[in-house]
């Protein structure tokens, strides 16, 4: 991880900035991550997460800066870029009266996966999310767990190399979360997937995950979190106060 | 190209499954156009003599001459709701999802409006095999005459709901749209009452029906249920579509909304 671009990247942001009208909601953001690692990007309420998000899922439309998707770059080859990238949203994008196959199998068409490549991927999706048993049922049934497995599916079907989850932790309990978490790093671990996580809660990032910190729309930390903490007095709590000084996090 | 075709078919796929699984919202998209026919026009049919008009060959009881202004009032409804639906309404999770699509993004808006107008065709269909039941029996071959029609009509009125959800930030409200573009539209046309009637009243009245493009869709859907061609609507409604289409493809950004939000 660091701030200068890379062909081999997983990601690379340079200088991105992004206004609403006369509210500057994110100043020159650049980082970069390398294959297979997890990276988590915190930040209090109005750090400018979202919109970051907004522009690495192309729901906004790039004003300064570049993202580059895999050596891709979003503005000039939006195609490859989004092939790359899978998706999950901090509200739930699942069609609730339809089933968990439905769901997946909508994706897939999105991504133009041919029928053959759709049945295969969907198979081995459910698969590894522990979904097979489940795939009939309708997403309106399943507890919120569930729900974020089939996310976690959904965004994995067309085989992306990064795993883009916007606080998807959100409303799970305790050991959902917990469930998430290491199921995401074992994703980096074995597939060689980067997973991006934006969250507020401080218990979700491990000593050896790259971390970047986002306050009134600037990077204010990038590094490995464990050699920020060490810089901070080895207290991540202290660093994130002294970081986001009028930001709240958990 | 076959990337293509999986798209639009995995669009289309789910607007038919989301059609089949909400079949209460569905069908009481068909209670509005029943009341119309049931209710109303028995009632009126006393009053209003229809003279002999195109493209009737005969004198036609009030019921026959409202049904595809009905019909097409079915397709005015779903094409605002739907659209605006699209960007502002609960949808918005799903539009994410669709947006996320390697696929251009013209291309992904022009299959969800393809998609919303096929699933609207049914309930047009729907409505017509009531009205056939009621005794309202165009010919046989006009129904799948009117088939393409209709689709143009759809997709003419899907795509100016989709627009006007993106240029109007009052139209958030349905119920604005209702009071501002659907009632205008429907009741400024020829769906209810033929246009030499309104002239009678009123000769302004008369010509802002004549151009009201609602007008023109009606009769264009009416002249091909009787198996007849009128190009002036044709033309309209194509080249109307054409234009919404461009115009909702060009100013559709999902940004615009957030700045609005923010701003």
């Amino acid at each position: 991880m660091g701030r200068g671009g890379h062909p081999m990247n997983a990601l690379d942001v340079s200088d991105l900035s992004f206004a609403y009208g006369a509210k500057q909601a994110l100043r020159e953001v650049s980082f970069s991550l390398a294959p297979g690692r997890f990276a988590a990007l915190l930040g209090p309420n109005g750090a400018g997460k979202s919109t970051l998000i907004a522009l690495l899922t192309r729901l906004y439309d790039l004003q300064t800066g570049d993202i580059r998707v895999g050596g891709h770059s979003l503005r000039d080859a939006p195609r490859p870029a989004l092939k790359q990238l899978g998706v999950v949203f901090q509200q739930s994008t699942l069609d609730l009266d339809l089933n968990v196959e439905q769901n997946l199998r909508y994706h897939a068409a999105l991504h133009g996966l041919s029928r053959r490549q759709t049945a295969l991927r969907v198979d081995a999706e459910l698969a590894r999310q522990g979904l097979t048993e489940r795939r009939r049922e309708r997403v309106r049934e399943l507890n919120g767990g569930h729900r974020r497995r089939v996310e976690i599916a959904r965004a994995l079907l067309h085989e992306p190399r990064l795993l883009l989850l916007d606080e998807a932790s959100v409303g799970l309990d305790p050991a959902s979360r917990l469930a998430l978490n290491q199921h995401l790093r074992s994703l980096c671990r074995e597939q060689g997937i980067t997973v991006l996580w934006t969250t507020h809660l401080l218990d979700e990032v491990q000593p050896d995950d790259a971390l970047m910190i986002l306050h009134q729309g600037r990077l204010v930390a990038c590094g490995q979190t464990d050699a920020l903490s060490l810089e901070h007095g080895g207290d991540l709590s202290a660093a994130f106060a002294r970081l986001t000084p009028s930001g709240a996090v958990q | 190209m076959n990337a293509y075709w999986q798209c639009l078919r995995g669009i289309v796929l789910r607007e038919w499954l989301r059609f089949v699984l909400q079949r209460t919202r569905f069908l009481s998209a068909l209670v509005r156009p029943l009341l119309w026919l049931l209710v109303f026009a028995a009632g009126f049919r006393a009053a209003l003599g229809i003279s002999v008009i195109e493209p009737y060959d005969t004198y036609i009881p009030y019921e026959v001459y409202i049904i595809p202004g009905l019909a097409c009032m079915i397709l005015l409804f779903n094409g605002m709701q739907g659209s605006l639906s699209m960007v502002y309404d609960r949808e918005m999770g799903s539009m994410r999802v669709l947006l996320t699509s390697p696929l251009p993004r013209t291309f992904l808006l022009c299959s969800k409006l393809l998609a919303t107008s096929l699933i609207s065709l049914l309930q047009v269909y729907g409505f017509l095999g009531i009205a056939w039941l009621y005794g309202v029996q165009p010919p046989a071959i006009g129904l799948l005459i009117a088939l393409p029609a209709l689709l143009l009509v759809a997709l003419m009125l899907s795509a100016l709901g989709l627009l006007l959800s993106n240029a109007i930030r009052q139209l958030e409200n349905f119920a604005g749209v209702m009071n501002f573009v659907i009632f205008p539209l429907f009741f400024l046309s020829s769906a209810l009452y033929p246009l030499w009637k309104m002239r009678d009243s009123s000769e302004w009245l008369y010509w802002l029906c004549a151009i009201n493009p609602f007008t023109h869709a009606v009769e264009l859907v009416r002249f091909a249920l009787y198996e007849r061609f009128t190009g002036l609507a044709l033309a309209v409604c194509l080249g109307l579509t054409l234009l919404f289409t461009l115009l909702a493809v060009l100013t559709f950004n999902p940004q615009h909304a957030a700045l609005r939000k923010k701003g």
